[in-house]
């Protein structure tokens, strides 16, 4: 089932990757900034529940917001400072989020503390989940979904893989790339604490062949006494979405519906699978992470270890300052990330770029009408017709894209966008009509008439 | 800082180089040489008639249609496509009105591009075809000089052509049905045969299409279906009731080059899906076939098409691709 060659998944798209701007900058650390902001909401779930008040001092790796609920992991301050607010603040995802602003300590050496995080050897799985979930360990692929979750699959699924996401298929992004390169060792320790917590014997990491270099580290440092393949991929996008790797790696589709668990396989983002080990190995929680600051539009493209709560501003700073035709600025990807305009907007945990477009590179703003060239459906990976999609959408008929043509099982990957000739908004589009599917739902639940209890 | 204004964009927020415009003027210019070997056979008549419908189709685009359509390139190749349906010897006026009618009514009653359900420009020539059906089977003999013209092309508008300007000749298809005479194969090749101005030139038109199949700006499914099925049709027919023509010839005859390269593979009048795109192709092989060998004309490429045109959103529906993670794929 595994070759030698690359392998790929049918459909997709091939966007230039754009990554030799920053492939080969090794990673470096950026300095503190002077003010920090750490929204309570920088994961998938509940949003963490503060701790802090204005006027209180932390130290670096204080906790300053804890889980709520299971779907939740707290928040550390990454840096020794004094709370100077707690406000509403800009946040990536386009909206105002309550936010902990942290002044930095410009004095305090920010040195490492006893172990936060208890040591690996000897813990049991669950003592480990619970050592990720107060890590406050997310997905760093983007999504941003707690950690320790992923690794308690419910008893009566059987597991068989482990499938480390190294696939990096958005273009300009190298922070996965380069964790691989420079850290392959800590991403072996890592695949080792999940393998050893979900108790699966195979673990695959899939890296696109656009990263010779990595592919070979891995395979430097691969452990002799687990069962760990590297293997490469062909380079499309969308090659890291979960649904595509599994299929690529175990032959297998999940169902329309369901979870990777149910195919029997686990997928974890490289820099999770990192970040992971790397909490045991320094036992501070997850205050820092690395991003790629690039794009024309930026002076000196990066790789940067950036504390969590840097603000825009600042990182961009560090990097020389933006270009005089820089014209959109993109958190995460350019294929799924969100435009930023706020420069105060700090980078979280799910972070994983800044993306500098300049004049040249934005969307054009002319579309055209859908002239069914049907681009778009030979570029979908779950095979939607995104086309005729379009059209129902235009027309509002939000039900019928949902019972007729699947629109759940979009992942808004934005490969149909990115072929669509008339330049149409489609995942836009299929986005807001999830949003409009959700909203009715809530209010059907909520006109619902209630039971009688008398 | 001094923040300047970003744009602010919905994902993703690149995109490919294809764009509609891009695609519609790559058409242009791949059917350039065709008419260029419709001029090399038939003389400055085929300019006239060909540049009489374009300036019909652009013109009603122009003038009835959304701002700035005309730059999007879809009138231009109607125009073009039409003019090269119609035979040498047109009146100009006639070419002309067909393209307003291509247009207006082939395509903006329906709401512009993207929303009509038949390809316009063989709207445009059923429309000529029932209006003046005297002209329009009228073709011409192609001896004389290059430089005369192929017949009363100049008649004034609302007048019929003049009979004595034209020598009437006969295309292959109609001398197959009606006389029963075969062409040479070579001939029909190259085109050096009468008939419609982009009915001869099956080379020129192979490559055309064969460039826009690379570049995926057509569906390579619908010739490939549509060839095959009237091969294989035709094959088995000849092979029963040898009377009947050859493969050969009813693959290189009349306008099927023209039709199933240009016209069946018109993105909006023809199926998105694939399995869809083989099922359109398969249908019109078979009805041109019938048409040819059984109906009442001698050609049935036009009709075909748009009979097939209006079962393209059925056809749609019922072939919808299978969703990821359904079937027997999907491991439960």
């Amino acid at each position: 089932m595994l070759s030698f060659f690359g392998m790929t998944f049918s459909h997709g798209v091939h966007p230039p990757d754009s990554k030799s701007l920053t492939e080969h900058v090794a990673i470096r650390r950026m300095p503190f900034p002077k003010r920090l902001a750490l929204p309570l909401r920088q994961h998938a779930g509940k949003p963490a529940r503060l701790l802090v008040r204005k006027g209180d001092r932390v130290q670096r790796g204080d906790m300053i917001a804890e889980a709520d609920g299971y779907v939740s992991v707290p928040i550390h301050a990454s840096a020794a400072g004094t709370v100077a607010a707690i406000d509403w603040w800009p946040h990536p995802d386009g909206t105002m989020a309550e936010t902990v602003i942290l002044d930095v300590e410009p004095w305090s050496p920010q040195i490492p503390r006893p172990r936060l995080v208890p040591d690996w050897n000897g813990l049991t799985p669950a003592q480990v989940r619970k050592a990720v979930q107060g890590g406050g360990v997310v997905g760093l692929g983007g999504a941003a979904f707690p950690t320790h979750v992923k690794l308690s699959p419910p008893a009566d699924l059987e597991l068989e893989w482990l499938l480390v996401n190294g696939a990096e298929c958005e273009p300009y992004l190298t922070t996965d790339h380069r964790t691989m390169v420079e850290f392959p060792e800590r991403v072996h320790f890592g695949i080792r604490i999940m393998m050893q917590c979900l108790g699966v014997q195979r673990a695959v990491v899939g890296v696109e062949m656009n990263k010779p270099d990595a592919i070979a580290a891995l395979e430097r440092t691969k452990p002799a006494d687990l069962d760990v393949t590297i293997q490469p991929l062909v380079v499309k996008y969308p090659q890291g979405a979960e649904k595509m790797l599994i299929k690529v790696v175990t032959g297998r589709e999940v169902p329309s519906g369901k979870l990777p668990m149910h195919v029997g396989a686990v997928v974890q983002n490289v820099g999770s699978i990192a970040t992971i080990a790397e909490i045991f190995e320094t036992g501070l929680p997850l205050i820092e992470r690395v991003v790629t600051v690039t794009g024309s539009g930026v002076r000196r493209p990066s790789n940067l270890i950036v504390p969590v709560g840097a603000m825009l501003g600042d990182v961009l700073d560090y990097c020389g300052g933006l270009t005089d035709d820089a014209a959109e600025i993109v958190f995460g990807g350019p294929m799924m990330g969100s435009s930023q305009p706020d420069m105060r907007t700090p980078l979280v945990k799910g972070t994983t770029g800044v993306v500098v477009l300049t004049d040249r590179e934005v969307k054009p703003k002319t579309t055209y009408p859908c002239i069914k060239c049907g681009h778009c459906l030979d570029a979908c990976p779950v095979f939607l017709n995104p086309s005729r999609l379009g059209l129902l959408a235009q027309a509002g008929r939000y039900e019928e894209m949902r019972d007729a043509y699947h629109l759940m099982d979009c992942m808004l990957c934005g490969s149909c966008s990115y072929v669509c000739p008339s330049n149409i908004p489609l995942s836009q589009m299929f986005s807001l009509s999830k949003n409009m599917l959700r909203k009715q739902q809530d209010l059907v639940a909520a006109s619902a008439p209630k039971k009688d209890v008398a | 800082m001094e923040a300047p204004r970003f744009e602010l964009t919905a994902s993703p927020h690149i995109k490919g180089p294809d764009s509609t415009p891009r695609i519609m003027w790559t058409v242009v210019a791949t059917l350039v040489p065709v008419v260029g070997a419709a001029v090399w056979y038939f003389g400055p008549s085929a300019l006239l008639v060909i540049s009489a419908s374009t300036a019909g189709c652009l013109l009603t685009e122009r003038v009835f249609g959304p701002g700035g359509a005309v730059r999007d390139g879809s009138a231009a190749i109607t125009g073009l496509l039409l003019g090269l349906t119609l035979p040498p010897g047109l009146p100009m006026w006639m070419a002309g009105l067909g393209g307003v009618f291509a247009i207006g009514f082939g395509k903006l009653v329906f709401g512009g591009l993207g929303q009509n359900i038949f390809n316009p420009a063989l709207l445009g020539r059923a429309f000529l075809q029932a209006a003046f059906p005297e002209d329009l089977t009228t073709w011409p003999d192609m001896s004389g000089p290059w430089s005369a013209l192929r017949g009363d092309n100049l008649a004034l508008p609302l007048m019929s052509a003049d009979p004595v300007a034209t020598v009437t000749g006969a295309t292959p298809l109609g001398l197959m049905k009606f006389e029963g005479t075969d062409t040479e194969l070579v001939r029909l090749v190259l085109g050096s045969t009468g008939g419609s101005l982009g009915e001869t030139a099956a080379v020129v038109i192979l490559l055309g299409g064969a460039y826009l199949a690379l570049k995926k700006y057509l569906d390579w499914r619908i010739p490939v279906a549509i060839f095959a099925t009237v091969a294989l049709l035709s094959a088995l027919i000849h092979l029963l009731d040898p009377s009947k023509p050859g493969a050969l010839f009813m693959l290189f005859s009349g306008g099927l080059m023209l039709g199933a390269v240009y016209m069946a593979t018109d993105m909006v009048t023809s199926p998105t899906t694939p399995r869809g795109a083989w099922i359109f192709g398969f249908g019109i092989g078979a009805l041109v076939v019938l048409i040819r060998l059984w109906g009442g004309l001698p050609e049935g490429v036009m009709y075909s098409i748009l009979l097939m045109n209006a079962l393209v959103p059925f056809i749609d529906r019922a072939t919808k691709p299978r969703l990821f993670g359904t079937g027997k794929e999907a491991m439960a």
